[in-house]
């Protein structure tokens, strides 16, 4: 932004980067900002500093949105991830410029990693309506019952982006979370939030319904823990947690038993699998009385 | 019909089962490596009877040591065990499901002296289940490449499981099945005040030629339990109980690399909509409630019933509560056993007091209750409200509350008040709303039309604070398997 500037006579507009939540861009209530550098340590631009009142919002939020996201169905959750990623082609060479300096990549490899962000939501896309023949189905229970066991999202997801990986990675934990019908609130990297907070605008224009995806950006510590300590969130990805704040948090999350995802060592570049999306899936498994027609006496 | 003299005109013969076809020891030390061992310390703790109060056997108390000694000969054992061609551990597994039916009269007549419930269930529910789940999980041995986990995949290592009073041999079988035939050695902690089973198992596993090791069981209190769930060399904790120890455990393991499985407690809401079938809907919950006494987790505690129908269904639930028949767990027609300790009868006292003293109505059919032993009569509560103790926490008795409620939109909401979410029933004759209710319901396991049906093929476990994984089915596997 700052180079264009001494390019041209004429003197760019800035961002001014802001939170997503509720499907709405405020500013961090606390009024407060960070400066975001790039990998050099010029300055980006100044990102909100959220508070834990910003992540409590985002819960109300993501709470909110819960019943319809989760109730809508396989189908047309897969076309709003795919609508993603439509908009996501669109803005490619405004996502390649921040990753890059978000990242320190080079062109041609922030490029690639921006395409492999495009091509995530695409996997995750199609796996809306095949994850629950997957991993659910008819039981074969030694009685008169049809038993069926059917994969549902948990509920509010946490989750921590991953640190280094502020795109690519953010995508990779992110889709997989809302794919299944949860609902997320977003802790963006805290070193690297700007990418995360672009994809707020794309998210908020591909028929997200508001508060599915809250992005929140700030000191992760800070943010991580009213979210871990939540009565009303469900469930934490720890991705962009160090050893020690994973620890602090995974105590804190026992207390409402929130499903934990640790950190782990992922290669965001590779074929992500099903891990991700069974994280954070219940199973019901429901016993419908079948009777037994042609037998004597009543059909139960 | 006026109930008691129905009640008086056909009383009931004594039609008790024999105890001699269980053979208890005076005392009983640690399986550890294959062998019966004292504990370290030479300590030892009771187990009587709830029905009696009569000493059943002494058995030892594990210290930390004898649980590190345990895990160490679980960590020896586990190389060979995860090393043996798939094809072996089932078969194994196949022997020891054999041997607990062929043993299954002796051991339902143990369970019923050191759990006080009724022969009638340990008979029919717990011995058969318990025989099914090892002959389920036998067969997934040597088929785990077709799981639905990749191929290959591995065991995890040693696993620490923790169990608890209700279904004592149950609940060991749904541990100790699926870790072995993923190829995990086990050490399991039964709850203090049923060690017996969990002891005739280990001669089980000797009849089987299980390889030592493979299967190490620890007496002990909450300390021998806390000690295996925090020992550093177990890769995996399985418990079930209370959610209050679910909580502690996993703020033991946070930060390990142990996986960790919870099936904790439940507040189960028991739907009955104005178009069920009454009396299958009477005998469905008094099953969801009186079943071993309520002390289970998936119990349909809180009766959630359509307004119009609610005088007509508890006049019904009433005249059947008044046919229960409570006393002697070895007598094949008693329906209620004894509590399974004096500390839970004190719990279930207090809550009841509790939901009489917040204004809740209190009743039980005329029920004479032995002199020894611990004993509650089936109660039931109306005019429950949302906030009372009562529809709010986990009693785990023979107590229901009964709540009312005028739409479906409302019974859902009711039934997912709750932090738990384990199981619930719906009881209607209308498909459509069945489906529509069962897919509202925050809840692991839903009945619809029966209640408290079991199978090792089914999955179970719960939603929000009733735990997390899953026991049964394919489901079960990827609890014990490093995927």
């Amino acid at each position: 932004m700052s180079e264009k500037t001494e390019k041209t006579e004429r003197l760019s507009v800035f961002k001014t980067y802001k939170l997503y939540v509720g499907g709405k861009f405020p500013r961090s209530e606390s009024g407060r900002v960070y400066e975001v550098t790039d990998a050099k340590g010029n300055w980006l631009a100044n990102a909100p500093l959220s508070s834990r009142k910003d992540a409590r919002d985002a819960v109300v939020a993501a709470r909110k949105a819960f019943g319809a996201w989760s109730g809508a169905t396989a189908y047309n959750r897969g076309q709003v991830l795919y609508r993603v990623a439509e908009m996501l082609e669109g803005r490619r060479e405004q996502f390649v410029r921040e990753v890059a300096e978000a990242e320190g990549l080079s062109k041609s490899r922030a490029a690639a990693v921006v395409d492999a962000a495009v091509d995530r939501w695409v996997w995750y896309a199609g796996w809306t309506d095949k994850i629950a023949q997957v991993v659910g189905g008819a039981n074969p229970v030694a009685g008169p019952f049809f038993n069926l066991s059917s994969p549902e999202p948990t509920g509010v997801v946490a989750v921590l982006a991953p640190q280094e990986s502020s795109f690519l990675g953010l995508v990779s934990v992110l889709a997989p979370v809302i794919a299944t019908g949860n609902t997320a609130v977003v802790v963006a990297s805290e070193k690297s939030p700007l990418p995360a907070l672009s994809l707020a605008e794309v998210l908020a224009t591909s028929d997200v319904p508001g508060g599915v995806v809250n992005i929140l950006s700030g000191r992760t510590a800070e943010i991580a823990a009213p979210l871990a300590a939540h009565q009303d969130v469900n469930a934490i990805d720890l991705a962009g947690a160090d050893e020690a704040l994973a620890k602090e948090l995974e105590i804190a999350a026992a207390d409402n038993l929130k499903r934990v995802l640790r950190p782990q060592a992922v290669d965001y570049s590779g074929t992500p699998g099903t891990d991700r999306l069974t994280a954070f899936l219940e199973t019901k498994t429901v016993w419908h009385t079948t009777g037994a027609l042609g037998a004597a006496g009543s059909s139960y | 019909m006026d109930m008691e003299m129905l009640s008086s005109a056909f009383e009931y013969a004594p039609a008790p089962e024999s105890r001699s076809v269980v053979d208890i020891a005076p005392s009983y030390g640690l399986f550890i490596d294959g062998e019966f061992t004292e504990a370290s310390g030479g300590k030892v703790f009771k187990t009587v009877s709830p029905s009696t109060e009569e000493v059943l056997s002494e058995v030892a108390e594990a210290s930390e040591e004898d649980v590190d000694r345990a895990v160490r000969a679980a960590r020896k054992a586990f190389g060979k065990w995860s090393a043996l061609p798939g094809s072996e551990r089932a078969k194994y597994l196949f022997r020891i499901a054999r041997i607990v039916q062929e043993r299954s009269r002796e051991l339902a007549v143990l369970e019923t002296l050191d759990n006080g419930k009724p022969i009638k269930e340990t008979r029919d529910a717990d011995l058969p289940l318990v025989a099914a789940h090892f002959f389920y999980y036998a067969g997934w041995a040597d088929k785990l490449d077709h799981a639905g986990f990749g191929a290959n995949p591995r065991p995890l290592g040693v696993a620490g499981q923790v169990i608890p009073w209700n279904f004592p041999l149950l609940m060991l079988a749904w541990k100790i099945a699926p870790a072995l035939a993923t190829g995990n050695t086990v050490v399991l902690k039964p709850a203090e005040t049923t060690p017996l089973s969990a002891l005739f198992f280990a001669d089980i596993c000797r009849q089987a030629g299980l390889p030592k090791g493979v299967v190490n069981i620890v007496t002990g209190d909450g300390r021998t339990g806390a000690a295996l769930v925090a020992h550093p060399d177990v890769d995996k904790v399985a418990f079930t109980g209370s959610t209050a120890v679910g909580k502690a455990i996993a703020r033991t393991v946070a930060g390990t690399r142990k996986k960790l499985t919870l099936e904790l407690g439940g507040k189960g809401a028991n739907i009955v909509f104005d178009d069920a079938p009454i009396d299958q809907a009477v005998e469905g919950i008094v099953n969801g409630i009186f079943f071993n006494q309520g002390q289970v987790c998936c119990a349909g505690s809180r009766l959630l019933v359509q307004e119009s129908i609610q005088d007509e269904l508890l006049d019904s639930l009433k005249r059947r509560l008044s046919t229960l028949r409570l006393g002697d767990p070895l007598d094949k027609n008693t329906d209620i056993g004894a509590i399974n300790s004096a500390e839970q009868l004190a719990r279930i006292t207090a809550l009841a007091e509790a939901g009489e003293a917040e204004g809740a109505e209190r009743w039980s059919p005329s029920c004479e209750l032995p002199g020894a032993g611990y004993w509650f009569a089936p109660t039931l509560f109306t005019n429950v409200t949302q906030a009372h103790t009562i529809a709010r926490e986990e009693i785990f008795g023979p107590v229901l509350s009964v709540l009312t409620f005028r739409t479906p939109d409302e019974a859902v909401a009711k039934a997912n008040n709750t932090q738990y979410g384990l199981s619930a029933g719906i009881w209607s004759e209308k498909g459509s709303r069945i489906l529509a209710v069962a897919g509202k319901l925050r809840a692991g396991v839903v009945w619809s039309n029966t209640f408290n049906k079991f199978d090792p093929t089914s999955p179970f476990g719960g939603y929000k604070e009733s735990g997390f994984g899953r026991e049964g089915g394919r489901h079960g596997l990827e609890a014990y398997l490093d995927v």
